[in-house]
């Protein structure tokens, strides 16, 4: 087992090492505003800005930049480890800008994969074992609502709704816990809410399909030729199986909303670690893009290895394997 | 039956089970009868889609009554337990019947440990210790042959051969002592080397539990080993049911003639192994008269019209074929019997 998740963390470095290295040749084939003059200020001299070209590694191609990048990204800067090197937009250190975003990205997905886990497991069971019923259509059509409806408008229509028209939770913005907790909680829960339909819409769908493909098995048919209550016979037995998928799918959506969850953030003004994708993307900052890509690619390598890891927990053929 | 047995356990009675379809209503059993006694060995020979799991399913309540249409008496000790609630139903299941199914490798749960599957079948019936539980399922394990049971009972289903899960699944269906066990083409999945083990380990049990046993199977060589009686289904109808003997030394339906002569045996070389040609009928629209005259290689004009009964035949079983006696027993003595090395 050990063995196992140490040869899963070397290749993980390895493809974060190559994600980055993409994101770093993508970036030298956009057309280039000069950095320099960006990071210089308002009034830079031509040789200030031979100074920051050598300074930022400019003047030379970009692999050697790349190495310096690799460098301080082992090695760490003098901001710590692992050195990102200075925004070109504001020479603030990366990491600082990092740190401060993530927590309010990551607030905003521990929440609403708790709601839509909840949520999207509780529905797809009631859908699957009430299957063909009022109930299961009505789920369903619930389903198709929440994987149509596009974030933008649900989170419009939530602040109009909840904020503007009941005054029952916060507005956008983001409130620090530790400012003030109750207000950090009202201005999350639609945020939570909103991000959270969608996926719930998800995972009841993938829940139901894949508790009614275990409910079919043999071993289910042994579980009732017992005597079991139907309850566990769902839950014990059917419900233990059908979860190898819903892990899976888990681990791949959480990794992506570190980088991704642009929609819900924009909207609800968070301005978490996507709204810094964004950003820095749009202004061409590259130690901040790369910052971010890396986070993220850390964030799927990271989900990959915990999802392998929970496989071997609940499936004993992985880990005999 | 002539035969005497110990007392009647299962007493199914004129059973017709209808499944609703999108394509209209499947007739999988139809009119079915039969009786099972203590110590007795009933094996059901039937093709795929012949009824013979169907009917067994309905007596452990394993059809989903939404879709599925149940009529007559299945009368289990004298209760009719096509009557029973659900949670009665329940605390039948696997205490009083206990069934074990065709493919060993899919029918245990494979994330939970052997030891722990069968605790649970204790525990589903009698309010023991999670400890008690899992002694007892040790001791069945060690009842139905798997050596070391005691650390094997910590292994995972995967960690087992087929054979062994097979072994498995029968001492799940033991725990309680059941009356009857039914045991749902327990060999197809198996080598024939552990075929025999598999049959011997059945008759076994009946003997120390005490019980009777229903053997399902397409295999009649798998009932010739151990079944007192036959019933052979055709079509979710009986075509043939009486004491093993009677089946094996005298059959009197082409169809059970037809099993016969397809079936190897270790003298039997492949060319003279008789398919029965066709298939069997669509249960969505049975043919008129006997469900076997499309394929029946002696039909004459009734088949194609009314259905034929069951008629008793002098040798003291149940045949529904309109052939004559007389007609039968030259057929059988000159073409089959003489095949198969049996004298009229």
């Amino acid at each position: 087992m050990l063995l196992y998740i140490a040869r899963r963390l070397v290749w993980t470095i390895v493809v974060i090492l190559v994600v980055v290295l993409i994101t770093f040749v993508v970036f030298f084939k956009l057309p280039n505003g000069d950095p320099a003059l960006r990071f210089a200020g308002r009034s830079p001299t031509p040789e200030s800005l031979a100074l920051i070209r050598h300074r930022l590694h400019l003047d030379k191609p970009f692999y050697i930049e790349f190495g310096y990048f690799a460098k301080n990204f082992f090695l760490g800067d003098q901001n710590g480890w692992p050195g990102l090197g200075y925004s070109y937009e504001g020479s603030v250190p990366v990491m600082q800008e990092i740190k401060q975003r993530a927590p309010r990205t990551l607030c905003l997905i521990a929440g609403a994969a708790t709601l839509w886990l909840v949520f999207g497991l509780a529905i797809g069971v009631l859908s699957a074992v009430k299957r063909r019923t009022i109930v299961d259509r009505l789920a369903m059509g619930f389903a198709l609502f929440g994987i149509s409806a596009p974030v933008f408008w649900l989170g419009l229509m939530a602040l109009y709704i909840f904020w503007k028209t009941l005054h029952l939770t916060g507005g956008s913005g983001y409130v620090a816990f530790s400012q003030n907790p109750g207000a950090w909680f009202s201005h999350l829960i639609l945020p939570w809410s909103v991000l959270a339909l969608l996926y719930i819409a998800i995972y009841a769908r993938l829940t139901r399909g894949s508790l009614l493909e275990t409910l079919g098995e043999d071993y289910i048919r042994t579980a009732r030729a017992k005597g079991l209550s139907e309850r566990r016979v769902i839950f014990r037995h059917g419900l233990r199986a059908s979860l190898t998928p819903i892990v899976t799918q888990f681990g791949l959506d959480v990794a992506l909303l570190v980088g991704g969850a642009v929609i819900t953030e924009s909207v609800f003004n968070l301005q978490g670690l996507g709204w810094l994708a964004i950003n820095s993307f749009l202004t061409q900052d590259l130690p901040t893009v790369l910052g971010v890509v890396l986070l993220g690619a850390a964030a799927v390598a990271i989900m990959n290895l915990l999802v392998d890891i929970a496989y071997a927990f609940l499936d004993p053929r992985v880990r005999y394997a | 039956m002539a035969s005497a047995g110990g007392a009647t356990l299962l007493d199914v009675r004129d059973l017709s089970v209808r499944f609703r379809t999108r394509d209209g209503i499947v007739q999988a059993v139809s009119n079915l009868s039969y009786t099972l006694r203590r110590g007795e060995t009933l094996g059901i020979v039937g093709e795929s889609g012949s009824g013979k799991s169907v009917s067994n399913l309905a007596t452990m309540g394993l059809l989903n009554r939404a879709y599925t249409q149940i009529s007559g008496e299945i009368l289990f000790e004298g209760t009719d337990l096509l009557k029973l609630r659900p949670d009665e139903m329940r605390r039948i299941r696997g205490k009083d019947i206990g069934m074990i199914f065709q493919d060993p490798f899919a029918s245990l749960h494979p994330m939970y440990r052997i030891g722990k599957q069968l605790a649970e079948a204790v525990l589903a019936h009698e309010d023991v210790s999670g400890d008690a539980a899992w002694s007892r399922g040790v001791e069945l394990l060690e009842a139905v042959g798997i050596p070391n049971a005691r650390s094997r009972a910590r292994d995972y289903p995967h960690q087992f051969s087929g054979g062994m899960r097979q072994r498995v699944m029968i001492a799940m269906a033991l725990v309680h002592n059941p009356d009857v066990l039914i045991a749902d083409e327990p060999t197809t999945a198996l080598d024939v080397t552990v075929q025999a083990q598999i049959l011997e380990l059945i008759d076994r049990v009946k003997r120390e539990f005490d019980c009777g046993v229903i053997l399902i199977t397409h295999d009649l060589g798998v009932v010739a080993e151990t079944a007192t009686h036959v019933l052979v289904m055709y079509a979710g109808r009986a075509m043939e049911y009486g004491p093993a003997n009677e089946i094996f030394n005298a059959a009197q339906h082409p169809y059970t003639w037809g099993l016969l002569e397809s079936m190897p045996t270790v003298e039997k070389r492949l060319e003279t192994l008789i398919p029965i040609e066709g298939s069997p009928p669509s249960l969505l629209h049975p043919p008129r008269g006997c469900p076997f005259h499309p394929r029946c290689k002696f039909r004459f004009e009734p088949c194609d019209g009314e259905l034929p009964p069951l008629f008793q035949v002098p040798g003291g079983h149940l045949d529904a074929c309109y052939l004559s006696p007389e007609r039968k027993r030259d057929l059988w003595t000159k073409r089959i019997g003489a095949e198969l090395g049996v004298t009229g």
